[in-house]
């Protein structure tokens, strides 16, 4: 049994043979349908698609730097309730592991899915990719992966990848049920196929790919890529952390902000069906603004802006897979996901809990036990 | 700032902390009147925005009191009180809120004592902090 096979890549196309390796899973994996990223025939978008007849994978494209939304929301619609056969889902490993989080929260179900993840080269903003993309999305594609896996600038004229995927660590899905290689891997010629679980090795078989074993590169073009961002990631933090320290640098940070809520409508991990701040919780009586406007003498409208925010953090915080999709829903271009990062990365690490790393770890805020904490009470219990 | 008041928003328990301020009234122990009192039924229903709304709106400090673990009239309100107030305590300090300005106690029914002993510790902390750094912003 094959843990490790190869996508044999043709005439340098990778993203053909990618296209091929679907058309395959599909016609003998046994599944009802796929979840993947395609180039829509009547604009050259990339959203996800479900795909159940093999022909109609033509414009299967889940390597285009672009992700217009974290698609562990739709995986969520997908599972919510059994399904009647089963979905391979192609994923990030951002999207995987928000999935995971909302398969915590009970708001998906690993049973009727497997789940599909490739090497994250990052993507661009949905404002910038279609600047980037130019008049043919999938030579686009095929240019910005071989430039990204020579380890070139993947900026175009004054923009690059989203300041998000520049500080993920995580850019392979080594959760994902079945994954596909390409970072260390010379994807002329090959990419790699890994299964990770059970259900990966499976399916596999059923799909009777030629074997292959991890090129001797692939561990250190992993290391190197992860050290980058996590350099990165931790200016990131540092310049954050600086520019919010105090609430009125905050309030500064947030000026913009014009209570949206794309950011919340955005956010994969923001589990909640109806989110308080757009109940009647906030439905303030006009005599209310008139009482706070009073006090000060002054208030900013929307009101709310910061509470929303700090409540959001202390809702979601331990949850936050670092995706960006708040950043990139942010009309007014505030640096959404800096801020939730940087503050994720304390709340988590309070509970030692890393997010989307297992089913099995429990969200810190479900779980409580006796003895924990104890230096919140002065040492007692 | 000499004439500085401090206040501190109180959310006690119906069963332990807020019968234990009900008792040191009754006992006339004195204790500075910088306490609001707001009565909840259990400690683990405070969400952590009442804390983080009571904060941006001015007030000086949060104290969150219930029945000592193991006393729960709920079985396990407190503990699941407990993480929140951790993750509180992780989160506001990133804005400049002082660690100070949210405080957890177990206070039992008959503690009436060590109610008014907690806030007669709080008020002079606060004094020496100053007045939250909010009441001086047009936010929020």
């Amino acid at each position: 049994m094959a843990k490790i096979a190869k996508i044999e890549v043709k005439e340098q196309n990778p993203l053909n043979s990618l296209q091929g390796f679907f058309k395959t899973l599909l016609e003998q994996g046994e599944i009802s349908a796929i979840l993947v990223p395609q180039h829509l025939p009547m604009k050259d978008v990339v959203m996800p698609t479900l795909v159940t007849d093999p022909e109609k994978l033509n414009g299967t494209d889940p390597l285009a730097p672009v992700f217009p939304m974290n698609a562990a929301k739709l995986v969520s619609r997908l599972t919510g309730k059994p399904l009647g056969g089963s979905v391979a889902v192609v994923l990030r490993p951002c999207e995987i592991r928000a999935f995971i989080e909302l398969v915590k929260l009970k708001q998906g179900r690993m049973e009727e899915v497997i789940l599909v993840g490739i090497d994250c080269l990052g993507a661009y903003s949905n404002v910038d990719y279609p600047r980037f993309v130019g008049d043919d999305g999938t030579q686009a594609t095929l240019r910005f992966c071989q430039n990204a896996l020579a380890g070139k600038s993947t900026a175009v004229e004054d923009f690059d990848l989203s300041p998000a995927c520049k500080a993920c660590e995580y850019p392979i899905a080594e959760n994902a049920d079945v994954l596909i290689g390409l970072v260390g891997v010379d994807i002329n010629q090959q990419m790699l196929v890994k299964a990770n679980t059970p259900e990966g090795e499976a399916l596999l078989e059923k799909l009777k790919l030629p074997e292959a074993k991890e090129p001797d590169g692939r561990k250190k073009a992993i290391d190197s890529l992860v050290a980058q961002r996590v350099a990165y990631r931790d200016k990131m933090f540092a310049e954050t952390t600086e520019a919010t320290s105090s609430i009125e640098k905050l309030t500064s940070y947030l000026a913009n902000c014009v209570n949206c809520f794309n950011c919340r409508v955005a956010c994969p991990v923001c589990y909640c069906k109806e989110c308080v701040f757009v109940t009647d919780v906030f439905d303030h009586e006009p005599t209310q603004y008139l009482r706070w406007a009073k006090r000060k003498g002054i208030i900013k409208m929307p009101t709310d802006t910061v509470f929303f925010h700090i409540t959001r953090l202390a809702h979601m915080s331990t949850a936050c897979i670092g995706c960006g999709q708040c950043s990139n829903a942010c009309p007014n271009n505030i640096p959404v996901m800096e801020l939730f990062r940087t503050v994720s990365s304390h709340t988590q690490k309070a509970f030692d809990y890393e997010p989307g790393r297992s089913v099995e770890d429990e969200p810190p805020l479900s779980i409580f036990r006796e003895g924990e904490f104890l230096e919140l009470t002065g040492g007692k219990e | 700032m000499e004439d500085y008041e401090p206040t501190i928003i109180a959310f006690t328990c119906n069963w332990c902390t807020y019968t234990a301020a009900d008792l040191a009234g009754t006992s006339r122990l004195s204790y500075p009147p910088n306490v609001r009192l707001i009565r909840v039924m259990c400690t683990g229903m405070v969400d952590p925005k009442y804390v983080i709304k009571a904060l941006l709106e001015g007030a000086d400090a949060v104290l969150i009191s219930g029945c000592h673990i193991g006393d729960c009239h709920y079985m396990n309100g407190n503990l699941k009180a407990r993480r929140r107030v951790k993750l509180l305590k992780e989160l506001l300090p990133r804005f400049g809120f002082d660690e100070q300005r949210v405080k957890l106690t177990w206070i039992g029914a008959s503690d009436g004592i060590q109610f008014a002993e907690t806030i007669t510790e709080m008020v002079p902390k606060l004094k020496a902090l100053g007045p939250n750094e909010v009441r001086n912003q047009m936010v929020l």
